[in-house]
């Protein structure tokens, strides 16, 4: 699940660097920047701006990362599941996530990094992935929330990226769109189960709502005066639309649902205006999410952990696949021979 | 059928339901935390085609036994003494070779079984059969190329899947066992002869076993009481795991 929050601040890979600004350069980047205006894919063999690809490089594998690692939260309930449909379900989903990541590593490969590399990243700590994911899964109704909430935030954001001017990219996230959003009406069936199930069940339906809520806000990233390289994406059509733009669409959208779940959404300032047709809602508290990104969330350790530990406890099955493939490379190459 | 052919199908039944069901939980205990990305989907994959299988045949034993009992019943309400699994599956995971050995060793046993189950008189039975063995064909292929993999691989893996080999192979009689019940099951065309079903495991295992450079252990004593009810200590606290949710609230549904 990509979320916009990533593309915030710190990082200046993004800006194209002065020196490669020669006439020649201008030239390409002026034919480069008519063609995505035009709507053309740009495609792996495409000159492109190295800002360009560097800002998809970071993008996408940080999307990879955030798949992969999304598996975690909801992986914490497959061997609970209350009912084997459940369960089943809740599998197929968390594969799915896997999937994601497969292709969009397979989609930031085209512009000339290796899946080990971008990995290596990842468990280093140097990369990030989506905050959301350093949330705890306590009760089973967050499996409900987070396909409701967090997959819905992360449509909002991924059905832009299906039009994003970078060919593999677009093509992966029209295959991830089609599959979050059968995810998303799945976790809002199982929120609606336990909201219309017993008092204890819509106890924990509200509960994981109100942990959920303001966290998935926080996915669409800061306001867009904040936001480092908005402008840029844009005109890159990597990005469609703003992070606020995005975040109204989302609350629009979720507040009805929860009304129907007759959950309440924990913003005391919440309230429909009438003019704008629009919900207007309280202040984030950035603070939180910044204190995440930083390495402060309730499960950051936890996370990169087991990840790490999926690493290196897999390395001698890693190494035996390469040894066995290289000896049977050997036999057959002497039976040839 | 005769109420005595019936009840003893409901409890052949019931021990494939459960044995798939165990497995596949096993498995899915995987899901996030393989050695790499891709077998981590191939492994998802055989957990989600273990629990199906787990569900036809829960579904199937609840309507042959007839007091109302459907799938989730029957995989949530039970303790330990009333499932009916192979002690094989319920072994813990341990390492990825180890895995890798009980998934192959169960495969090639279910591979066969279907097959010979495609045939059942008994239509349902037949038809859940045919369903199943197609997906079996892929996991008993994708176990014994793993096996091969790592017995034929470096030292170390070469050293942990002989060993995880050597632990497992006792629970292996057990998938042989034959009893009255399963006697007259066999008469009446239902379910195939274990002793043919053992012949051709036997087949199977030793040529991967052969590829994979690895010596077949010998057929000492072999662990026995999955199919009574008698479990290791691992099958409580997976159980305990599973049924959570539907034991802390009883009244729910979900």
């Amino acid at each position: 699940m990509y979320t916009q929050g990533l593309d915030a601040k710190t990082e200046q890979g993004a800006q194209p660097s002065p020196r490669l600004v020669t006439e020649q350069d201008a030239a390409l980047q002026g034919r480069f920047q008519e063609r995505v205006d035009a709507e053309e894919k740009i495609e792996p063999r495409d000159w492109m701006p190295e800002g360009y690809r560097r800002t998809l490089v970071r993008q996408i594998s940080q999307h990879a990362h955030s798949e992969i690692v999304g598996m975690l939260p909801e992986g914490n309930w497959i061997t609970r599941a209350p009912t084997l449909r459940r369960k089943v379900a809740l599998l197929a989903k968390v594969q799915d996530e896997g999937g994601h990541g497969l292709y969009l590593y397979s989609a930031a490969e085209t512009l000339g990094v290796s899946r080990d590399e971008l990995v290596g990243q990842l468990l280093s700590g140097k990369a990030k992935y989506s905050s959301i994911f350093n949330y705890p899964t306590p009760t089973w109704a967050d499996i409900g929330a987070i396909g409701w909430l967090v997959d819905g935030a992360a449509i909002m954001n991924q059905v832009p990226l299906c039009r994003c001017s970078y060919g593999p990219y677009a093509r992966a996230m029209v295959r991830i769109c089609r599959e979050e959003s059968f995810h998303q009406r799945q976790g809002y069936e199982l929120m609606l189960a336990l909201a219309q199930g017993t008092p204890e069940q819509k106890r924990m339906a509200q509960d994981a709502l109100n942990r959920w809520w303001w966290p998935s806000l926080m996915m669409f990233g800061p306001s867009d005066d904040q936001s480092a390289h908005s402008a840029q994406n844009m005109a890159w059509k990597i990005k469609r639309f703003s992070n606020d733009e995005l975040r109204q669409r989302f609350v629009d959208a979720t507040v009805p649902q929860a009304e129907f779940l007759g959950l309440t959404i924990p913003d005391p300032e919440l309230r429909f205006n009438a003019e704008t047709g629009h919900y207007e809602f309280g202040a984030i508290d950035w603070t939180e999410f910044n204190e995440i990104l930083k390495g402060n969330g309730p499960c950051n350790r936890e996370r990169i952990e087991a990840r790490r530990k999926a690493w290196d406890d897999g390395a001698w099955v890693r190494e035996a696949a390469t040894a066995h493939a290289a000896k049977r490379k050997q036999r057959a190459l002497k039976k040839a021979g | 059928m005769s109420t005595d052919l019936k009840e003893a199908l409901f409890g052949y039944t019931l021990r494939l339901g459960d044995t798939s069901l165990v497995l596949g939980h096993r498995l899915s205990e995987w899901c996030g935390h393989a050695p790499e990305l891709e077998e981590d989907i191939a492994l998802t994959n055989v957990a989600l085609d273990l629990v199906g299988h787990a569900r036809m045949l829960l579904t199937y034993a609840g309507e042959l036994e007839g007091k109302g009992r459907d799938e989730d019943r029957l995989a949530y309400r039970r303790d330990v003494f009333d499932y009916r699994n192979h002690l094989l599956v319920e072994q813990p995971n341990r390492d990825f070779g180890h895995t890798i050995v009980r998934q192959f060793l169960h495969d090639a046993w279910a591979v066969e079984l279907y097959e010979r189950l495609c045939a059942s008189t008994d239509t349902t039975l037949a038809g859940i059969a045919a369903k199943a063995v197609k997906e079996v064909r892929y996991h008993v292929r994708h176990s014994g190329d793993w096996l091969v993999r790592l017995g034929d691989g470096t030292d170390v893996s070469h050293a942990k899947v002989a060993d995880a080999l050597g632990r497992l192979w006792p629970y292996t009689g057990e998938m042989f066992e034959r009893d009255e019940a399963e006697q007259a099951l066999v008469a009446a065309g239902i379910v195939p002869d274990p002793a043919d079903l053992k012949a051709a495991w036997t087949a199977r295992v030793e040529a991967v076993l052969e590829d994979a450079t690895l010596d077949r252990p010998a057929d000492g004593w072999m662990q026995k009481g999955g199919r009574r009810g008698e479990h290791s200590e691992h099958l409580g606290y997976l159980l305990a795991e599973m049924q959570f949710l539907p034991r802390a609230y009883p009244d729910a549904t979900w």
